[in-house]
């Protein structure tokens, strides 16, 4: 469970966060959504302790994330946050195998070879195992990297926006792997997602943020409503239901 | 399926090494293997007292230079950063210069502690510096450095002339081997130990380069290693530059060498890059000795040649490859 209490955050006297509350259940797949700017990225980092907690509290399992030792949370959270390049000359699975790093403390044993094997498997990347970072596309190079977090073999996984830059196809099967991940392993996992369908077809519970402030926190379903992404978006979005799946039809 | 370290690549650069190891203690104005020769000393003593020690400190000195340029390009998260031409050096040299003003007969080690914390507190400062440049421009980073480099440069320079120390300034930002005699060059060894440090914390300096968001991630003290690998290029360069002056380059070109073929996971590239820098530099400083046979070339000044036209091979092609 990641409990967030009266969580506000400020850059430069800008106002990110302001007096987030709100309780991520364990297991399952949580989708954080809302439009540019609502802080999604920022509530991910704070519980990542990526960036500084300046008021409010955050616990994970009851620990409190920024006071638990680093080394301590890299055994129970794993985060792929939004950085973009991998500016290192790295192979795909090396990359992927320096996610044990919190396991081994760099002396990898068998279990943490077997772990990657695992990883480069599930995301479909044996065959580029040996290919350098730099030379994949966009989105084989996020596969790499939600691969590495997945590596970590922790509890909860954090991924900020991991469909950027991959096509619909393998779009669909990372969300469909997360699904499974969070099925068979009782990984939890919290995704920031860009697209509302794929929080909609593959989420259990859905986060909205707006303007820094929490806006809707419920089952997928109930916030798949027009009425509840008309606060979320502050525009209309119609909803419609096709083979059982709620579709956002953002784009008419 | 941890990969090996590229065995083959290594025993081949060791036996280059070895044959300009070789090469290094024969080739010389005095003559090895005169009976007596006309200076009055034997081969045995010229070997031990110069040919030895000489080719022992390019070894030393040219890894740890390219291992110093690894440990750096981590920190600054570029690849194209060398500590020697980005500030690192002429810290270096500013800081034994100052140490020289205030207190003349300090010994050769506390001169390159000197030169070590000047060096850490410039590479510090080029770093903030450098942090601030867009991310985009890779480019940007190592000319930065070679201006700031130029700028501490000057600084010293100009409190050298005031002090009478020109010459003295000389020695140390130009690097070159004829002065290394046994009992001068022996403090070089402590970089062998930087070096394994170097090494011990190789994953986590790969880590780092990944950015601080991961390194935090997986669990790492990111500004602890940050002060580590510093600490590393500092004390580098406070020990080579005290004992043989700054030497350009070979920070930039052996990992640009490497990274191409073996990548930039830091453990299966330092051993190799260690061997490769002390080829190049050992190298670097026999052609210094045969190219105006019987006078020298100091090796600063052949790097600074060779090394410059490497470096824009190394830009040009990138710019080719977009």
């Amino acid at each position: 469970m990641i409990r967030i209490s009266n969580v506000s955050y400020a850059i430069a006297g800008t106002t990110i966060l302001e007096d987030i509350d709100l309780a991520i259940p364990s297991g399952g797949v949580t989708a954080l959504i809302g439009p540019n700017g609502a802080g999604k990225s920022t509530l991910l980092s704070l519980i990542a302790r990526l960036l500084p907690l300046s008021s409010g509290t955050i616990t994970l399992d009851g620990l409190p994330v920024d006071r638990t030792p680093t080394r301590a949370l890299a055994l129970r959270l794993a985060v792929m946050a939004q950085e973009g390049s991998v500016a290192s000359r790295l192979r795909v699975e090396e990359l992927v195998g320096f996610g044990r790093f919190p396991h081994h403390r760099g002396r990898p044993r068998a279990q943490d070879q077997a772990a990657v094997a695992e990883a480069l498997a599930l995301f479909d990347l044996e065959a580029l195992a040996d290919r350098f970072v730099d030379t994949l596309s966009g989105g084989q190079r996020q596969r790499a990297r939600v691969a590495m977090a997945y590596c970590q073999g922790t509890d909860y996984l954090l991924l900020d926006e991991p469909l950027n830059s991959l096509d619909i196809i393998y779009a669909r099967a990372l969300m469909r792997t997360l699904r499974r991940i969070a099925d068979d392993r009782g990984r939890t996992i919290v995704v920031v997602l860009h697209d509302l369908n794929h929080a909609a077809a593959h989420a259990d519970r859905i986060v909205a943020l707006r303007e820094g402030r929490l806006v809707a926190d419920g089952p997928t379903g109930e916030v798949m409503t027009t009425a509840t992404l008309q606060r979320v978006f502050g525009d209309t979005i119609p909803v419609a239901e096709v083979d059982g799946h709620r579709i956002a039809l953002h784009f008419v | 399926m941890r990969r090996l370290l590229p065995a083959p690549a290594i025993l081949g650069t060791a036996l280059l090494l070895a044959a300009l190891a070789a090469a290094s203690l024969v080739i010389g104005v005095g003559d090895l293997f005169a009976r007596d020769g006309t200076s009055g000393v034997s081969g045995l003593m010229l070997l031990l007292a110069s040919r030895l020690p000489r080719t022992l400190a390019a070894i030393l000195t040219g890894a740890a230079l390219a291992i110093a340029g690894t440990v750096m390009q981590t920190l600054a998260k570029n690849r194209f950063v060398d500590p020697m031409t980005a500030g690192t050096g002429s810290s270096a040299a500013l800081g034994i210069l100052l140490v020289t003003l205030l207190a003349p007969g300090a010994p050769i080690a506390l001169k390159a502690l000197a030169g070590s914390a000047v060096a850490f507190l410039g590479t510090l400062l080029f770093l903030r510096f450098a942090r601030d440049l867009p991310p985009t421009e890779p480019f940007l980073v190592p000319l930065f450095g070679i201006v700031y480099g130029g700028v501490v440069g000057a600084i010293a320079a100009a409190i050298a002339w005031e002090a009478d120390l020109v010459q003295f300034l000389d020695v140390w930002m130009n690097g070159e081997f004829s002065g290394v005699i046994r009992g001068r060059y022996e403090l070089l060894f402590v970089t062998a130990l930087l070096g394994a440090v170097a090494f011990w914390a190789a994953d986590r300096l790969t880590i780092l380069s990944l950015g601080r968001a991961t390194a935090v991630g997986l669990g790492l003290d990111h500004a602890a290693m940050l002060r580590l690998g510093l600490v590393i290029v500092a004390l580098i360069a406070g020990v080579t530059v005290v004992t043989v002056g700054i030497i350009p380059f070979v920070g930039l070109v052996v990992p640009a060498l490497i990274g191409r073929r073996v990548g930039d996971d830091v453990r299966r590239a330092l051993p190799l890059t260690a061997l490769l820098g002390a080829g190049l530099v050992l190298g670097s400083d026999i052609l210094g000795r045969l190219l105006r046979y019987p006078y020298e070339v100091p090796v600063g000044t052949v790097l600074g040649v060779v090394g410059a036209a490497a470096f824009l091979a190394i830009v040009l092609r990138r710019a080719r490859l977009g």
